[in-house]
């Protein structure tokens, strides 16, 4: 049994309804044992650290040092870019710096050596005994008819001094996990950029292009599907598309933003894209139902590509 | 008594206007073994010289101090005048008292204190002087010059023309270097091919050039006037003294192997020229790929030659040449940008390609003659964006410097893309644009004017849309990301020293700085020297340069080479170290200190007696690699090397004089 300290983020128990569920589906598959850290707290996300150093370092610090107390041979492992981010940064600072730790320590008043690894679900699922458990628990599988584009967001991959990430320009972790269960990963421009995180809801105006231009480029280089393996991102990229599409769909979006070029880039086209995060793809895979995993839940309807994908495998019943 | 004679200079006023010249010269007169002094205007002047010569023959003088300059002005000068005089012209000593004395005191009582001082160690030091003796060694009348690139040609061709042997080596199958790859060149757009092959056909036909391709240095022994050259010649498997270059064997050979010379853009046999004017215009096999060499199957290139110029059991030999002065013309490469910016596709894009591709591409003599395609799909590229400076001026990849050509060539292309496809658009990406030559800025501005379009900033990523390749970078003018939807993007990438031109240089002795660029002996002034004597750079091997510069500058190390072989004998300093055996105990803490491979330890044999023979190390000096410097001097730890001119002895009688 594989097993990890787990860090499940505030997103699980709201936004993220239907990956929390795939991922209790597709760890339990795979025999991966995810132990909820007692008492976890909010890791600060992006507000804290723009308060107070300390309290951004302090808050995934009493997470990661109750986990330490508690599971001291286990690393931890958290399902969301940005507190994968926030207490993968701690750990790093506390490690490097004795001040930060002394510091660390004493606001918490209990110890703290940062002794293990801060991973996300992508480093768990791209172990190699892992992905030998992945191939074994598919049900079905896409068969090379779904094409997928991975997105990592930034908080994933940067920064690199700290993630110790080697593909920082082009991962290819996700896309990897995507093809064992038959979907194809498509070469896109946008693995990495940033979807305006928390910035969606206080500066609009800035942020909305930032996500529009992920799902843009996805669709234009041939995706049927964006998988992202954060609930923020996949927030982001999700709920704001009715409106981004209704936005531009006039408007060539290349006009206005570069006057002086006069490169005009195509208009968005006036679809939308399903998102969906990476453990719910292998959950499909493994055979759960839409049902089980409130695919209803999704502001994109994700039903009709995925039962299109599906579609001509005997093996299965259609999906929903 | 040492019959010592002391002139002092006023230099001018430069001298005598801070130290008081007449108190210096009154003050050397009490010196012992001092029997005359005297002071003068110009001591270096044709009266101040023959003032000296007639003191000499009046007094009777043996030794003679001048307190003037620093040596390095006019010790030369001083020397040869004493030839004319018996006094052998290493019993001299100067007293700086220009650059340590008069050039950096004001206060006139201090300065002539510290002249009275100097004259007083230099008075000391020339009582020890011995006379010595400059000896010659004879020079090889032969030049090597390694790297068949331009700088490589026309430095071999001037030298040859001058009269003299010169061997060319050059490791690939062609001469030709880069410049052949080129298809115009800046800013008169004449074709690279028509004026650099005619040059090549000279070098082959010159009586006094002897070309070596396939060649490469393997080792080197001696010094300035007599390097011994061990040269590996590679196997070529095809008979070079009988084969007519008819071309069977390329045409049936049945390898592909994607082209080099053509950035990969097309596919070349495994027997094969380089290009096809290359001279020799003989084709050699590529061992890597034959089928024949590698597995022993195929054999069809043997079948087909009807002179049987096919050999498959050739292999590398090494042979010892003896060569007077070396032209190291070792050349450039490009940066292999796909290891180093990922931001860019890292080499995932087949129409992101480098500028040197570019050249490949609209050479009429190129894989689609001449015609601006996408290597992709074949299809004529409407929107071109270039991009400058990429590796270059970039300390965070490892490459500080300025690759100087990029910018003219980058108007180049664009001038090339807007001539060729009608309706095209081209983008240049830049930091600055540097055009310092004759009629360059005139190149840009008409480039400017033909419709280009330049960006001041970088291009921060390339990614896929649409099936075109998006550039997003700054305007750095505007302020504002900008987006280019190109078809084709040519990077101009950072020039870099040649793969192993650091380890060619190190074995003549020549080094590279921090870049890999060989270094030259003194950035001004000596440009084309190293500090390894008889060892001259030519072109790109030193720094990035453009066609002119390199042409000048191997004319230049021509120059340096021209006037060494010219000679039949070369002088030597004799002011370099001796070793007394006796007290020489081995230890080789000289050895490894010389920086110029000067030292070495030799067996002597100390006793020989019937029944036993008692041998021991002692050092061994080289005296034409010894250059004089006293590094050795200093870590010998029994005082067993003394330097010629600077002995212990010497430098104690001076210190001691400073405190009498």
């Amino acid at each position: 049994m594989i097993r990890y300290a787990y860090f499940p983020g505030c997103a699980s128990e709201s936004t993220a309804l239907s990956t929390t569920l795939a991922n209790e589906f597709v760890f339990g598959r795979i025999g991966v044992d995810l132990i909820e850290i007692k008492d976890w707290n909010c890791c600060g996300a992006t507000s804290a650290h723009v308060l107070s150093e300390a309290l951004g370092l302090a808050l995934p610090a009493r997470a990661l040092a109750r986990a330490e107390a508690d599971w001291p041979e286990l690393d931890v492992v958290t399902g969301c870019a940005s507190c994968y981010a926030r207490l993968k940064l701690t750990n790093h600072r506390v490690r490097q710096d004795g001040g930060t730790r002394y510091m660390v320590e004493k606001i918490l008043g209990r110890p703290y050596a940062a002794k293990r690894e801060v991973l996300n679900f992508l480093d768990v699922l791209s172990r190699d005994d892992v992905k030998a458990n992945i191939e074994e628990a598919l049900m079905r599988t896409f068969r090379g008819k779904l094409r997928v584009a991975c997105y990592y967001g930034c908080l994933n991959i940067r920064p690199c001094e700290v993630t110790g990430a080697k593909d920082r320009e082009n991962p290819v972790a996700m896309d990897e996990i995507a093809r064992l269960a038959g979907a194809v990963p498509v070469d896109w421009g946008y693995k990495t950029e940033c979807c305006g995180a928390a910035h969606q809801n206080d500066a609009a105006l800035e942020a909305r292009p930032l996500a529009g231009r992920i799902l843009h480029n996805a669709k234009e280089c041939g995706a049927d599907v964006l998988l992202t393996a954060c609930p923020m991102c996949q927030m982001n990229l999700e709920m704001r598309q009715a409106e981004y599409i209704r936005k531009n769909r006039d408007k060539a979006v290349g006009r206005q933003t570069f006057p002086l070029l006069d490169v005009v880039l195509p208009p968005p086209a006036g679809k939308t894209i399903p998102v969906l995060s990476i453990t719910e793809l292998l959950a499909i895979a493994m055979g759960a139902g839409g049902e089980r995993l409130r695919m209803d839940a999704h502001h994109v309807p994700v039903g009709r590509v995925i039962a299109d994908a599906l579609r001509d495998d005997a093996e299965t019943e259609v999906f929903l | 008594m040492s019959r010592i004679g002391v002139f002092v200079c006023h230099c001018g006023t430069n001298l005598a206007s801070v130290v008081d010249v007449e108190k210096v010269a009154a003050a050397a007169r009490e010196l012992p073994g001092v029997s005359y002094a005297a002071e003068y205007k110009y001591m270096c002047s044709e009266p101040g010289q023959q003032m000296i010569l007639d003191a000499i023959a009046e007094h009777g003088l043996k030794r003679i101090v001048i307190a003037s300059c620093s040596p390095r002005m006019h010790e030369t000068t001083f020397r040869k005048m004493l030839k004319k005089s018996g006094v052998n012209e290493y019993l001299l000593e100067i007293a700086n008292i220009r650059e340590q004395v008069s050039w950096v005191h004001t206060d006139s009582g201090v300065a002539t204190e510290k002249a009275v001082d100097l004259v007083r160690m230099a008075v000391a030091k020339v009582a020890k002087d011995e006379p010595l003796k400059a000896s010659s060694i004879p020079i090889t009348k032969r030049a090597l010059v390694v790297g068949g690139g331009i700088a490589g040609i026309q430095a071999a061709l001037d030298i040859a023309d001058a009269g003299h042997e010169v061997w060319l080596l050059e490791r690939e199958p062609s001469i030709g270097g880069r410049m052949v790859m080129l298809d115009k060149t800046f800013p008169t757009l004449d074709c690279s091919a028509c004026i650099s092959t005619p040059k090549m056909v000279d070098m082959s036909a010159h009586p006094n050039i002897k070309l070596l391709t396939s060649c490469e240095v393997a080792a080197v022994r001696g010094y300035i006037g007599n390097f011994t050259v061990t040269i590996r010649q590679k196997a070529k498997y095809v008979n070079q003294d009988i084969c007519t270059g008819c071309g069977n064997c390329e045409e049936k050979c049945p390898v592909k192997v994607k082209s080099d010379f053509n950035k990969g853009l097309s596919d070349r046999p495994a027997i094969y020229r380089l290009f096809p004017q290359a001279v020799p215009a003989k084709p050699v096999i590529d061992r890597a790929h034959c089928l024949k060499l590698t597995k022993d199957r195929c054999g069809l290139c043997e079948k087909v030659c009807p002179l049987g110029c096919i050999d498959y059991a050739d292999e590398d030999r090494e042979y010892d040449e003896t060569f007077g002065a070396v032209v190291l013309a070792t050349g450039y490469g490009l940066c292999d940008w796909t290891a180093m910016y990922d931001e860019y596709g890292a080499g995932r894009f087949a129409d992101v390609i480098d500028g040197l591709a570019f050249e490949r591409l609209v050479n009429a003599s190129g894989p689609t003659e001449g015609h601006i395609v996408r290597p992709s799909d074949g299809a004529e590229p409407k929107t071109v964006v270039l991009v400058k400076c990429v590796g270059s001026r970039d300390p965070k990849k490892g490459k500080p410097w300025c690759s100087r050509a990029c910018c003219m060539y980058a108007a180049k292309h664009a001038h090339q893309i807007l001539e060729k496809i009608p309706g095209a658009r081209v983008f240049v990406f830049y930091i600055d644009v540097r055009t310092p030559g004759k009629n360059y800025e005139e190149f840009y501005d008409q480039t400017r004017k033909d419709g280009a379009v330049y960006v001041r900033g970088r291009v921060s990523r390339i990614y896929k849309e649409g099936g075109r390749l998006i550039c997003q970078g700054e305007d750095s003018l505007l302020g504002k990301q900008v987006r280019v939807a190109a078809d084709l993007v040519v990077l101009e990438t950072a020039m870099e020293p040649a793969a192993g031109a650091r380890e060619t240089a190190a074995l003549f002795g020549a080094s590279a700085d921090a870049n890999g660029w060989l270094q030259e002996a003194h950035p001004k002034l000596r440009p084309v020297e190293t500090q390894a004597g008889g060892v001259f750079l030519a072109g790109t091997c030193q720094g990035p340069k453009d066609i002119p510069d390199t042409v000048a500058q191997a004319s230049g190390a021509a120059a340096k080479a021209i006037g060494l072989l010219n000679k039949d004998e070369m002088e030597t300093s004799p002011m370099i170290v001796a070793v007394d055996e006796a007290k020489c105990s081995g230890c080789g803490a000289c050895v490894d200190i010389c920086p110029f491979g000067a030292l070495s330890l030799e067996i002597l044999t100390a006793r020989e007696g019937r029944w036993e023979r008692a041998e021991r190390f002692v050092c061994k000096v080289n005296a034409g690699l010894c250059q004089g410097c006293g590094a050795c001097t200093v870590a010998c730890r029994t005082g067993a090397i003394d330097l010629r001119g600077f002995r212990n002895v010497q430098i104690l009688e001076e210190i001691d004089a400073l405190w009498t």
